[in-house]
């Protein structure tokens, strides 16, 4: 090979060869079964999965049932992702976050959440990772968004996503019109959208 | 009633804040409704968003090692009653995104000329099931569907200041252009502009920016392709 632009050398293959695929890529390989596309996504996500779903159910062991679920059905599924025109990342996301919610619905462990910060164990490995500061930086752009909505709004837009109530809970729960938590929760991601949007972090207007 | 509904259902939707009736409801009007799947998808990206916010421990190693040996253990064919029971709530998703599949395709045409149609193609052909694959150099693949459509899928190192690479459909000896992207990996996937027919070759070349008539600096040369 002339140019010194081509990686070469003839080794076992790991999923750290795909860290410069997009995510349609690797989607699209995790359709074809392959499997280290499947690992790479799960290096990509794996971490804000979790996570999400440990604040949505509150149980370490039930959070990577979440997690190990959402990656099976996104390994199962891939094939037919591609035509429905999601981002891969809202796509996995919203897999870990539905199937999170479901547990803890059907555990029954929501009555007693609230929204305060509780002890979770320190990261052991400690590290920053090329990964963690992006994570970190698209977290506080995400913070000072909703810190940006109107506090109902963002009440609304919390006990939903992070607490796993339905609308109609969430009208029980802060005594307010069924009507009323619609209208907040349909309003805050609006806002949130616009402001994300400003933020550089989302489409003003998804292209695909 | 579309806006009606909209304004009701799609914000909780996005959230997961609905019960499992009104979600069933819900998915089956956005199985029907082009305009409303839109803007839930829409409102899906903010509401993952959201998914960034929460601090934590990183997920154990061992998890990691779980998801991957039941990946493995459940490589498609293997375990069909698993898949059957799961597959459920995956089969409604897929009539919603058949019927979005088959607009898309609708709107497909032999030109190539907004990015949209360029997705759809790279997704129909990396998603056709008897598409071919095939090596090109240790760096990149060619994936040909059965219509001949054909995408680059490579992590090459973007290509030198000045320079950019171009990629060739060699049939009979004789190279015609199918497209240039300098960034390397970054541009992956990429869609050849040119069909790939049987026994057709696929080339990549590196030429000046803005591409050359005939290739000047060959760097792969594909096998013969294939198409099934």
């Amino acid at each position: 090979m002339k140019l010194g632009v081509i990686a070469s050398g003839a080794r076992r293959p790991a999923s750290h060869d795909y860290c410069d695929f997009p995510d349609e890529a690797l989607l699209a390989l995790v359709g074809r079964d392959d499997e280290l596309a499947l690992a790479a996504l799960y290096d990509r996500y794996g971490t804000v999965a979790y996570r999400l779903a440990l604040r949505v159910v509150r149980d370490p062991s039930l959070a990577e049932d979440a997690v190990q679920e959402a990656f099976l059905t996104v390994w199962r599924t891939a094939g037919s992702f591609l035509a429905e025109r999601a981002k891969p990342s809202t796509w996995i996301l919203t897999l870990v976050h539905r199937r999170a919610v479901d547990l803890v619905r059907r555990e029954e462990r929501r009555r007693a959440v609230s929204l305060e910060q509780t002890e979770l164990p320190e990261d052991p490995s400690g590290r920053a990772t090329e990964e963690e500061i992006e994570l970190l930086e698209r977290r506080r752009v995400v913070q000072e968004a909703l810190r940006q909505l109107p506090d109902e709004q963002r009440r609304a837009l919390e006990l939903a996503y992070y607490a796993g109530l339905t609308q109609s809970e969430l009208a029980d729960r802060l005594s307010v019109p069924l009507g009323t938590i619609k209208s907040r929760m349909f309003a805050g991601l609006g806002r949130l959208h616009e402001l994300l949007a400003d933020a550089g972090l989302e489409d003003p207007l998804p292209e695909l | 009633m579309e806006r009606e509904l909209i304004h009701d259902l799609a914000a909780a939707y996005a959230l997961d804040a609905l019960d499992d009736d009104e979600r069933r409801e819900f998915e089956e009007h956005l199985s029907r409704c082009e305009q409303c799947s839109e803007r839930v998808q829409s409102l899906r990206d903010t509401a993952a968003a959201l998914a960034y916010v929460p601090e934590g421990p990183a997920p154990p190693p061992a998890l990691r090692e779980r998801v991957l040996q039941r990946v493995h253990e459940q490589r498609r064919g293997n375990v069909v009653p698993l898949r059957r029971r799961i597959a459920l709530p995956a089969a409604v998703s897929f009539a919603a995104a058949a019927t979005a599949a088959a607009i898309v395709l609708a709107v497909w045409a032999s030109s190539l000329s907004s990015s949209l149609d360029r997705k759809a193609a790279i997704a129909r052909v990396l998603g056709d099931p008897a598409a071919a694959h095939i090596e090109l150099g240790v760096s990149s693949r060619v994936v040909v569907g059965s219509s001949g459509e054909a995408v680059l899928v490579s992590r090459l190192a973007p290509a030198p200041a000045g320079k950019t690479y171009e990629l060739w459909v060699i049939t009979g000896g004789t190279p015609r252009p199918a497209g240039l992207f300098a960034d390397g990996a970054r541009s992956s996937p990429v869609l050849l502009r040119r069909r790939v027919a049987s026994g057709a070759r696929v080339g990549l070349s590196i030429e000046r920016s803005g591409g050359a008539a005939k290739p000047t600096h060959i760097l792969h040369v594909s096998r013969p392709v294939e198409r099934r």
